[in-house]
């Protein structure tokens, strides 16, 4: 029997349910495709969740709450007053303490039939196929290209399901990537985008609700490996949208040419996978040049010829108006150049100072002449360095 | 002959927050091209170079990936749906 079918919990794991387990899963111990049966593999079962943030977090509550025995739980970050807003597994008063110890707190508060073992460390490539033997199941909580590509590849060589997530603004992906069954995260994405080109998430911000809506599918789909049976999501990828509410379904299959799971694949041990991630990088390209907030504000103070653009959207600009600047958001620079003089040094401005960077190179490609530099650290460091009282987020 | 193309979120700064555009094309290759044509910001995003999609970016005619298709020249017919999929890392 398949183990698609039978579940993929070993069997000298599973042991018999006790009162306790009777009484508290009743609710579930009810329906035919789980029973008896499924909860004891439930209780079997070993689950590592990589990342105890905005996915981690449904992930990890919710599947506590169904009885798997042990939750391996991998975050090396501290809990942030701003991750509250999603990250529902940690409180208030646990900013600042480690995020595996404040989820095994509230873990072991929902439910102390559960094991936890935390990982207070990075997954790096020294140390992520010790850790992911361990699991029958891998559940993609994290939030960078880095470590998406490092689970998946140990995923693969380990022969373990990669139970996959993420979420950008108001829209979420999800899927199964079990290389066994099916495509894994390299056939459907060759290689990441090159730093710099996609906004990154402290910029783009997301939804709280999103990664909630999403860790709650891969919570699904990993109790549906375990116990065994439904329909995994193996070969299609979900496609959420929260503002419009539309969920879609996408087909993947293997990439018959994939570097990791192919028949001949290139890749038979973890790699370096920071260099990696840096593939689309050009390290020939010019860099791109910088100005500090108090040169400029030293540049407006002595009335020197500077056109200054802001990038940010119009609801960003609502936080804080750059003084002296002209606003066309980046995603018009192109389409608006001939408004730039290349005869006046131009600053560009953004939150942080990376959409700047961006803004500075599709110029150059699209043939801009004029000279133009980026404000370091965008609105930030001007707040920072020349306006301390004004607010920022 | 017309196709809608669905712009997701990570992409939409650069079509004017557009969720869906009607591009004119009878290939994808053909559609896509008129979509960067309307907006030039975006070409830079989802192209490699002038013939080559980014390896992030993925496209699916209908629900199928192009890439299992016939990629760029892929036939499109009237009303289909063409989809733009790019990675998105967040999990924060």
């Amino acid at each position: 029997m398949s183990e698609l079918v039978s579940g993929l919990v070993p069997a000298d794991r599973l042991q018999d349910l006790t009162h306790d387990d009777i009484t508290r899963y009743s609710r579930q111990l009810l329906l035919a495709e789980i029973g008896i049966e499924g909860q004891k593999k439930l209780k079997g079962a070993k689950v590592l969740i990589v990342g105890t943030g905005g996915l981690g977090a449904p992930l990890a509550l919710y599947l506590a709450a169904a009885g798997v025995g042990t939750l391996g739980l991998v975050d090396f970050d501290c809990v942030d007053v701003s991750n509250l807003h999603r990250q529902i597994i940690h409180g208030s008063r646990d900013v600042g303490r480690p995020k595996v110890a404040s989820a095994r707190d509230r873990i072991r508060a929902l439910n102390p039939l559960v094991d936890v073992v935390t990982y207070n460390e990075p997954l790096k490539s020294d140390n992520a196929l010790d850790i992911i033997r361990e699991y029958d199941v891998v559940a993609d909580g994290t939030d960078n290209y880095v470590t998406r590509y490092l689970v998946n590849d140990a995923c693969v060589l380990l022969g373990k399901p990669n139970v996959y997530g993420s979420v950008f603004q108001f829209e979420g992906q999800a899927s199964v990537f079990y290389a066994k069954h099916g495509p894994c995260y390299r056939c459907l994405y060759r290689e990441p985008p090159p730093p710099g080109l996609v906004p990154s998430c402290a910029e783009g911000g997301v939804l709280g609700i999103l990664p909630g809506v999403i860790g709650m599918i891969q919570a699904n789909e990993v109790i549906k490996l375990l116990v065994g049976g439904g329909d995994p999501l193996i070969g299609r990828l979900l496609l959420y949208d929260a503002w419009k509410m539309k969920f879609r379904e996408l087909k993947l299959e293997r990439d018959p040419e994939c570097p990791v799971c192919s028949e001949h694949p290139t890749i038979t041990e973890l790699v370096d996978y920071e260099s990696f991630c840096r593939i689309g990088a050009k390290p020939d390209e010019a860099p791109v040049e910088s100005i500090s907030a108090t040169e400029l504000k030293r540049r407006f103070d002595e009335n020197k010829p500077v056109q200054v653009i802001d990038l940010r959207e119009p609801h960003e600009r609502a936080y804080f108006k750059f003084p002296n600047a002209k606003v066309i958001p980046l995603g018009q620079v192109i389409r608006r150049m001939d408004e730039l003089n290349p005869a006046v040094d131009t600053v560009f401005v953004c939150k942080i100072g990376q959409r700047s960077i961006l803004a500075i190179r599709n110029l150059r490609g699209a043939g801009y002449q004029g000279k133009m530099m980026n404000l370091l650290d965008g609105v930030q460091g001007w707040i920072r360095e020349v306006d301390p009282s004004a607010k920022q987020i | 002959m017309s196709v809608s193309i669905l712009i997701p979120s990570a992409l939409r700064a650069f079509t004017d927050r557009k969720s869906e555009v009607e591009a004119e094309g009878a290939t994808v290759g053909e559609a896509l091209a008129a979509l960067a044509e309307t907006y030039p910001d975006l070409k830079h995003q989802i192209y490699e170079d002038d013939t080559k999609l980014r390896g992030f970016v993925n496209v699916f005619v209908d629900g199928n990936n192009i890439k299992k298709l016939n990629g760029l020249d892929t036939p499109v017919k009237p009303d289909a749906v063409v989809t733009i999929v790019p990675a998105i890392a967040g999990g924060f």
